[in-house]
């Protein structure tokens, strides 16, 4: 954690946003290619491929459109499902706020258009670091959309001739969620949250279909977290050893 | 070609997607939250991290089912080892991409 504050220049911030946001970028191509091969099957032009890219923005939601517009499902069947897939960013929004605080109302709305899982994992981890501002996080989300609108178009004007699987690439997401989960085990209490959000999320996730278990292990993850807490503040109290994060 | 219909589908999806993205960022900034509340929020994003890499690492197929032997998982293993003893996240990065590109090869 550094006091100083960052630079504010346009270069820096830009350098700054993007060098964060390569994992995201990277993990995107073999995503993004996959859903333009899957989206061209199933009759979707480029130019539709990128439209649905660009207001959407997520992954999951896009994924089940395409695969229920293969079905024959109605428009209405399809936003219900997007709605629903996407309503863990209601909890990924809101604990952003609190780092978000004093920007202007316009430039949030701007901000919230890029909050995805990747992006709000990498710059809430980046926030508490210090050296990080609502600008560089903006930028995060814009170069990680651009690759994502940009490699879902590729994938759909003939993603079937890219090798979408060589060098484990489909693995850098992963391999980013793991290091920044490593990053929020602060201590005792961040452990046990994790735990049991895992233990939680398994057993949901085997029990109910469709991703819904995202949200409640987390919910119940957390609000056992904090009853914790104040229950046994002592166990809470304990801490890891602050320890710099490198890139 | 670009159906009216299709032009529907996405705004609608879009629509649907930005809310919940929004509404929260929108609300919560412009106040001091309760303690309880900022307490609670400083827990959500270990408690996410964890509810999305869990079931992607032990459960496979779809319907999904319990698998705790299959490459995900076995290359987790030591990439989160590394992470937490390096703190690296480039370097936890490309030795996930690594690992799984040898698992791929070796253990099929």
């Amino acid at each position: 954690m550094t006091d100083h504050a960052a630079p504010t220049d346009k270069a820096s911030i830009i350098r700054d946003g993007v060098r964060a946001a390569w994992p995201i970028c990277l993990g995107y191509v073999p995503i993004g290619l996959a859903f333009g091969v899957l989206a061209q099957k199933a009759g979707l032009s480029p130019l539709a491929i990128g439209l649905m890219s660009a207001f959407v923005f997520a992954g999951s939601a896009q994924f089940i459109a395409v695969a229920m517009l293969g079905t024959g499902a109605g428009i209405a069947a399809i936003v219900a499902t997007a709605f629903t897939v996407n309503l863990r960013h209601l909890l990924m929004s809101s604990a952003l706020s609190v780092y978000l605080r004093g920007v202007h109302k316009r430039w949030l709305s701007l901000f919230a258009y890029g909050i995805t899982d990747e992006s709000f994992a990498l710059n809430l981890v980046q926030f508490r670091e210090g050296n990080w501002d609502f600008k560089r996080a903006l930028t995060v989300n814009h170069v990680t959309n651009a690759f994502w609108v940009a490699s879902t178009v590729i994938g759909g004007l003939g993603g079937a001739f890219i090798p979408a699987h060589a060098f484990g690439i489909d693995y850098a997401l992963m391999g980013m969620f793991l290091c920044l989960l490593v990053y929020q085990l602060r201590g005792r209490l961040y452990v046990l949250t994790g735990l049991i959000a895992g233990a939680a999320a398994v057993i949901l996730s085997i029990a109910i279909p469709g991703n819904s278990y995202i949200v409640a292990a987390s919910v119940i993850a957390a609000t056992a977290g904090l009853y914790i807490r104040r229950r046994w503040p002592s166990f809470a109290a304990s801490s890891a050893p602050a320890r710099k994060n490198k890139r | 070609m670009i159906t009216t219909d299709y032009m529907i589908l996405c705004l609608g999806m879009g629509l649907v997607t930005y809310i919940p993205r929004w509404a929260p960022l929108f609300a919560l900034s412009q106040r001091t939250l309760p303690r309880w509340l900022e307490e609670w929020l400083d827990l959500i994003p270990a408690a996410i991290l964890s509810a999305l890499i869990l079931p992607a690492l032990v459960t496979v197929g779809e319907p999904r089912q319990l698998s705790l032997w299959n490459n995900d998982l076995l290359v987790a293993v030591p990439v989160f080892l590394f992470a937490l003893r390096t703190r690296s996240l480039g370097g936890t990065v490309v030795l996930g991409m690594a690992l799984y590109w040898l698992a791929g090869k070796f253990l099929g």
